[in-house]
């Protein structure tokens, strides 16, 4: 029987919520295929002690390949050991999630088993036993369609679009040690700097808190900061192009056309006006808050909450009131 | 050293898609086209390296119709010294795009191939490792800065929550994000020179798309949204919202 592969992704020995997602999607996929899901997750040793949350979502095996070359993410390693994987098995579909780390991958492993791949994908059904694929094109101002003619098909998925629902399965786990050879890599990671606030990428985040220019000066920043922390773990800094060229913020942190795509639960925009190259990266956000003094900016024309009015008075006040909010349950 | 910058002509990022007639394909007309911004990124840095090290040239490679001439044109107005144009379509199908990239840098002196981390139009971001695993090359991708050594390439790279120094062996394939460098703008003379320099058109190496786009639809129109009210009075009224109608909270 052909099954659904889910390539997990795990981060400091944990298995991310997006691969939870995809696990959790692939198991709606199953009924309709006739097929099964199953997780591989890659890591180092001991990587497997979280495999098994995997299952809850809905997978009924997981294959964990564990090495210490696996560790960190290495493209090479990772591509040669999901390459294996998926030829040494029969699988209508592979899925990844479109994390930093699965569009670094995805791309690799497609090539190498010569077949297309869909990424970023936000909707994936089955027609007449086969697998139809939506994903947004031109930065969300259009959704395309698409049938990808290869076997397996192969998509990554966007972080925070398909929920996750608990089956509260348990997988059938196996670990094993692939044969891998580091030292013909070609690719070597010399240093790892962390830029701090937090782990979470602004791409994965369920809660953004952005600012922009109307924030007037970097050091302000520590009001969008203690708004972040009161909403608390899960929410992750973003930025509008102005004030990262204005060198302001990290790069990184950029949303938009030239920045990252993201899809938070909740985007709360802090003095950005809402020019279209920002719009793009952000408008299918589920919900979006907009705060600004300039009641006719074009942010709120994608808004479905807003305040008019100065950042500097309200920003402190919705901290407060969350930080409230939460302390009261 | 030689390196080889691969553009995409992209309608810019202003322009408002229309979808035509017959459902499937975003209607051409009134959209300005530019170069992909990643891809210029991808540009400015490639002259940059060419300019430090003061050796090679910087060719340009695109896949797409005879338009596409133009957009070559302003790349070589930045400064690239040649440009290939493979005519052929560039759609959905990135490996598609990437197999006749290869095919025509196959055998070539091309240590260092550069690509813009995405086009953004498809937004797929996967032509630049594809080609990469086609090629046997080393990849490196969302590269801001980089730097030639004797053999390789030194990468700076963003990744969640922080930055790495990636070394490479060349010959080897970047994918290219917007870092500190703005590109720059075509000077007078820029233009002048890049119309005569050698901007070749070819027939692209056919390779079948195994991507059938069935339709496109504009997005779900966003419900539409309300201002809960002026300055910080009006937290507490949002903040309910937040929790009790949007859940978000
Ligand atoms: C090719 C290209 C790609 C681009 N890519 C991106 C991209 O990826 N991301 C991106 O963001 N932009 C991008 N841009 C830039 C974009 O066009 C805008 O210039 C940018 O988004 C503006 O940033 P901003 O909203 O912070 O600044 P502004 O447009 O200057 O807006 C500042 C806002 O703050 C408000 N404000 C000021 N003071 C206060 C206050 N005290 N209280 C409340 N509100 C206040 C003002 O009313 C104003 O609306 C791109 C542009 C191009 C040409
Ligand atoms: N038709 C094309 N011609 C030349 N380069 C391309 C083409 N399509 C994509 N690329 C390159 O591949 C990068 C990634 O594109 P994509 O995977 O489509 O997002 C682009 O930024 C370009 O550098």
């Amino acid at each position: 029987m052909a099954n659904l592969l889910v390539v997990a992704e795990a981060r400091d020995g944990r298995v991310g919520g997006a691969s939870r997602e995809a696990v959790s999607l692939a198991a709606s996929l199953a009924g309709p295929l006739g097929a099964e899901v199953e997780a591989l997750v890659v890591g180092g040793p001991g990587v497997s002690a979280d495999a098994g949350s995997v299952g809850a979502a809905g997978a009924a095996t997981v294959r964990v390949a564990e090495h210490e070359a696996l560790a960190e993410y290495s493209p090479e390693g990772y591509t040669q050991v999901v390459v294996e994987h998926v030829r040494g098995g029969d699988y209508v579909a592979v899925l990844f999630s479109a994390t930093t780390q699965g569009k670094d991958l995805a791309p690799r492993v497609a090539a190498v088993l010569d077949v297309p791949l869909a990424t970023d994908v936000t909707g994936v059904e089955v027609e007449d036993g086969v697998l139809v694929i939506e994903r947004p094109i031109s930065a969300g101002k259009a959704f395309a369609r698409l049938a990808l003619d290869a076997t397996p098909v192969m998509a990554s998925l966007r972080p925070n679009v398909f929920p996750v629902t608990e089956v509260g399965g348990e997988a059938a786990i196996s670990a094993y040690t692939p044969d891998l050879d580091a030292s013909s890599w070609k690719v070597r990671v010399l240093e790892r700097k962390q830029t701090g606030g937090g782990s979470v990428d602004v791409a994965e985040a369920a809660i953004v808190v952005a600012g922009g220019r109307g924030m007037k000066d970097p050091s302000n920043w520590n009001l969008l900061e203690s708004l972040r922390d009161a909403i608390g773990a899960g929410a992750a800094l973003g930025a509008s192009r102005a004030v990262v060229d204005a060198g302001w913020r990290p790069h990184g942190e950029q949303v938009g056309q030239t920045g990252k795509t993201v899809a938070p639960t909740l985007y709360i925009a802090v003095g950005i006006s809402g020019a279209i190259q920002h719009l793009a990266g952000m408008r299918t956000a589920k919900t979006i808050v907009a705060i600004n003094k300039d009641a006719d900016a074009p942010i709120f024309n994608v808004a479905d909450y807003g305040i008019v009015g100065d950042l500097f008075e309200v920003v402190p006040r919705l901290s407060e009131e969350i930080a409230a909010l939460k302390a009261g349950g | 050293m030689n390196l080889v910058v691969c553009l995409k002509r992209v309608p810019d990022t202003e322009t408002r898609i229309r979808i035509d007639a017959s459902g499937s394909v975003i209607d051409p007309s009134g959209v300005k086209y530019v170069i992909s911004p990643y891809d210029e990124f991808a540009l400015e840095l490639a002259l940059r390296s060419k300019e430090a090290t003061g050796a090679g040239e910087v060719a340009l490679l695109s896949l797409g119709d005879s338009a596409t001439q133009e957009t070559l044109r302003k790349g070589l107005a930045m400064g690239a010294d040649r440009a290939v144009l493979l005519t052929g379509e560039s759609g959905m199908d990135g490996l598609a795009t990437a197999k006749a990239l290869a095919a025509e840098l196959e055998g070539a002196d091309a240590p260092l191939v550069l690509f813009g981390v995405k086009a953004i139009d498809d937004d797929q971001q996967q032509v630049g490792p594809m080609f990469a695993a086609l090629t046997g090359r080393a990849c490196v991708t969302g590269v801001s800065s980089f730097l030639v050594e004797e053999g390789k390439v030194v990468c700076e790279r963003e990744v969640e929550g922080g930055s790495e120094t990636v070394e490479a062996t060349l010959p080897a394939a970047i994918t290219i994000t917007k870092g500190e460098h703005e590109p720059r703008l075509a000077s007078l003379k820029g233009i002048m020179a890049a119309k005569k320099k050698p901007l070749e058109e070819k027939p692209a190496q056919a390779v079948a798309s195994r991507v059938r786009v069935l339709s496109l639809r504009e997005p779900s129109a966003r419900p539409q949204g309300r201002i809960v009210g002026e300055g910080a009075d009006a937290v507490p009224e949002l903040v309910r919202l937040l929790r009790e109608e949007a859940k978000a909270l």
